[in-house]
């Protein structure tokens, strides 16, 4: 009876952890009550992990004399694992965010595959569904580990070009279907079938060396701006894994959380592909760049460039200005100044809202957080459907760093690859500033009829260095900044 | 776990399916401008792997499996340590208009401390 104990211990934990996950999500639905939402859901997984020992009291009798070092080595991982994530999520800079949700993602990924893994070079899972489901578990969990990794190196600079070659993917198609020959061969073996040439341990490492290179596959044709899809993605993959894993190991508070993240991360998918108006498939086999060009001659105007100081100075003396943050904004780190600008002009009378469209950046909500981290309240801060209309009454729409996002194309020209996609209306102020780094296209590579638009300027520069000019501008009105 | 009736067929998948449903649910009350700290939060949820991990080492009984096991519980660990860490500083950045006077020198002070190490 008394062995019972640590058995029932270990299953209340996980009760109690599954539950905490769910109402610690729940209430991350609003800004109030969401550092909150994450404070129970930590509790969650601390009673998880301090139960987890327990499983020292149930092991089985091939394990026994290693115990003791395996306890050792479990203290060391959760510690170095632990302490090395805890101290770069502390110290990441806020732009670097989605490089780091990424990496994390890939671990998750990676953790549930190497579970798979001991459960099938130790031979512990038995019967076709048990298998088959481990296999599946491994899959998508080593794809999520180099997939998410090359995510990382995109976004973070190491990989600059998404690689396209021709014939990319029909020969990424052969290495998944190479990849479900081996599992199909690895069940068949582990049913008792007779293997010719390949003993077992060979064939699951080539099963695991598939999965992990077609994660690489996959990924690298991927452009930037698409990052928002591939990182939900891979939440979603890596939560499934999970999941799956945790039926492998009759652990239902794995599987409750695997399977809770992969319908989050689902949604989150769908969500993103809709701002893009394209479907999840488009964006993970299709090249976005190689879609038929557009014609330069249907667009009339030129590009105007303004001084920074000038095109500050008309904003000072406008009534509203709403102002659209992209990418680019991360990029020269001007979150900062830009609430000072912000605060600037807000203090001369004027009335300012941000306008943050859902893929902006390069992960969901990217914006959304920058600008939290400058200060900035987040009931001035708009999303696409609530601020749209708006853009009519505003005397000035900001452009910071964005482009594909308010490209009018989207709503008028059929022939554009970004048709159909809903943008800001940023065209509908009456006077737009688009800041710039330079003439360059944006990600979807084709022209933005904004820009040569008769009440549309240009400033060209780094984000930051042009909003400390604007407000140095706005300061030497003279104006007193507290009236 | 072995004391408990265990997991299969149709009761594992309607676990997973009321799972799901019940993410689907909770995410979908999510307001766009949290999606990003929810993307983080429902990344350091699924670290609980690290509990599947350590059933996993503390069950080796091969050097191979040891060193397997090790990695899965130094992966799950920093999937959710790391999920934690950055969640939890997001979401202490968002504040209302309301709250600026009180929170603004805070708000501003952190970031910008953070920037330079």
């Amino acid at each position: 009876m008394l062995t019972m104990i640590p058995q029932l211990t270990i299953g209340a934990a996980d009760l109690a952890a599954a539950f905490l996950f769910m109402y610690g999500l729940k209430r991350m639905s609003s800004p109030v009550t969401a550092p909150s939402g994450i404070f129970v859901a930590g509790v969650g997984m601390l009673v998880a992990v301090l139960a987890s020992f327990l499983y020292a009291f149930s092991v089985g009798a091939a394990a026994k004399p290693h115990l003791m070092v395996n306890l050792a080595l479990a203290v060391i991982a959760l510690v170095v694992g632990a302490g090395a994530a805890w101290w770069s999520g502390k110290k990441v800079a806020m732009t670097s965010m989605p490089q780091m949700v990424a990496l994390y993602n890939g671990m998750g990924g990676g953790a549930a595959g190497a579970i798979a893994a001991v459960e099938l070079l130790g031979n512990k899972a038995d019967g076709v569904t048990q298998i088959v489901v481990t296999l599946m578990g491994a899959l998508i969990g080593a794809v999520s580990l180099s997939g998410s990794l090359i995510a990382w190196a995109k976004l973070d600079g190491v990989i600059k070009r998404p690689l396209r070659v021709r014939g990319q993917q029909a020969f990424n198609a052969m290495v998944m279907l190479a990849t479900l020959a081996i599992g199909g061969t690895v069940v068949f073996a582990a049913l008792g079938g007779a293997v010719p040439l390949l003993a077992m341990p060979t064939l699951i490492y080539l099963f695991f060396a598939c999965a992990l290179v077609f994660g690489v596959l996959m990924t690298l044709p991927i452009g930037g701006a698409d990052m928002p899809v591939v990182i939900s993605i891979y939440n979603a993959f890596t939560g499934l894994a999970v999941g799956l894993e945790g039926f492998v190991l009759q652990n239902p508070a794995l599987m409750i959380a695997g399977m809770v993240v992969g319908a989050a991360g689902l949604l989150l998918t769908l969500l993103m592909a809709k701002a893009m108006n394209r479907s999840v498939g488009n964006v993970l086999f299709t090249n976005f760049g190689s879609i038929a060009k557009q014609k330069h001659g249907d667009i009339k105007g030129s590009l105007k460039p303004v001084e920074a100081g000038d095109a500050g100075i008309f904003m000072r003396y406008a009534k509203e200005v709403i102002i659209v943050p992209g990418y680019g904004l991360a990029v020269a780190q001007g979150q900062q100044k830009l609430y000072e600008f912000v605060k600037l002009l807000q203090s001369a009378g004027v009335t300012v809202k941000f306008a943050i469209h859902p893929v902006a950046g390069r992960m969901p909500g990217q914006m959304d957080v920058l600008l939290a981290e400058a200060g900035v309240p987040y009931d001035l801060i708009f999303q696409l459907e609530d601020i749209n209309d708006e853009f009519a009454n505003a005397d000035v729409a900001l452009v910071i760093g964005a482009n594909d996002v308010v490209n009018p194309a989207a709503r008028t020209d059929k022939s554009s690859p970004i048709f159909g996609m809903p943008i800001l209306n940023a065209d509908h102020a009456k006077k737009v500033y688009v800041v710039k780094r330079g003439q360059g296209k944006g990600y979807a590579d084709i022209v933005n009829a904004l820009f040569y638009g008769d009440n549309c300027d240009m400033v060209y520069g780094d984000a930051q260095a042009v909003l400390v000019k604007m407000i140095e501008a706005v300061r030497g009105l003279g104006l007193s900044a507290a009236a | 776990m072995q004391f408990a009736t265990s997991i299969s067929g149709f009761v594992a998948i309607y676990i997973f399916m009321l799972a799901a449903f019940a993410g689907w649910v909770i995410i979908g009350h999510v307001p766009a401008i949290l999606h990003t700290p929810l993307m983080s939060g429902s990344n350091f949820v699924h670290g609980i792997v690290v509990v599947g991990g350590m059933f996993a080492l503390l069950n080796a009984s091969t050097v191979q499996e040891q060193a397997i096991g090790f990695f899965a519980v130094l992966l799950g660990a920093g999937n959710a340590a790391g999920g934690y860490a950055v969640t939890d500083r997001m979401l202490a950045m968002f504040q209302t208009s309301g709250h600026q006077t009180k929170h603004a020198k805070h708000g501003h002070a952190k970031p910008s401390h953070r920037k330079k190490s």
